[in-house]
């Protein structure tokens, strides 16, 4: 029996409607979880892979 | 034998690390001159309205998600891991740096979309590294988890470079 923290508390997760989605690009690959209940939506989590950050380009200037 | 023109890589990871100081600028002790500690940085998840960019100074509470369990400002960054320099060739490399652990809001409500978190250093007056941007998201008692990218010279979360 697993339990899932909801907005009602801990609840069995074979009393509810479970819904997962993903989205990869360049930027992110995120998974997310939600759990529902009679149409209510009492948990959802998000895991987000970051791919990579933003560079920050440097140069030292020439006298030619 | 030549000279070549370039930024000295060794001198951008020094700039991470606040090893060379080439103007006066007020600091925060760091315990000692030459055996400091390193600075907390923080991560704190910013709305899908808020105006986060390059011109962000320093850490505000404006724009900044609220909700069931999380706590203004954001958790601690977890930093075990020193910035690394590598040269690539004699006119070019790279400095960088990457959390060493995924950054985790435990059990959080945050039912108005969101979709950056920003990393600033709490410890030198909440003064601002960087903005990172994801797919808008929202969170019900449940658990965002950040997940950094692998800390390489094409990958890593922080990267100042030289072409």
């Amino acid at each position: 029996m697993a339990l899932v923290n909801t907005t009602k508390g801990e609840m069995d997760e074979s009393l509810l409607e479970k819904r997962e989605g993903s989205v990869d690009n360049d930027i992110e690959l995120t998974n997310w979880t939600e759990y529902w209940l009679d149409g209510e939506l009492v948990h959802r989590s998000v895991h987000v892979s970051l791919k990579t950050g933003p560079a920050l380009f440097a140069e030292a200037a020439s006298f030619d | 034998m030549a000279n070549t023109q370039s930024m000295c890589t060794s001198f951008m990871g020094d700039l991470l690390v606040g090893a060379q100081q080439l103007g006066t600028v007020t600091l925060t002790s760091r315990g000692s001159l030459t055996a400091p500690t390193t600075d907390t940085v923080k991560a704190a998840l910013y709305l899908a309205s808020a105006t986060l960019n390059a011109s962000t100074t320093v850490y505000s509470s404006t724009g900044e998600v609220s909700g069931t369990n999380y706590v203004a400002g954001g958790v601690t960054v977890t930093n075990a891991t020193a910035p690394t320099s590598t040269n690539s060739s004699t006119t070019a490399g790279v400095a960088y740096w990457t959390p060493s652990a995924s950054i985790v809001y435990t059990n959080v409500t945050l039912t108005t979309a969101f979709d950056c978190v920003f990393l600033y250093n709490s410890t030198q007056g909440n003064k601002a590294i960087s903005v990172h941007t994801f797919g808008s998201q929202t969170v019900t008692a449940g658990t965002f988890t950040l997940t950094m990218p692998s800390n390489t010279t094409s990958t890593a979360l922080i990267r100042l470079a030289t072409t």
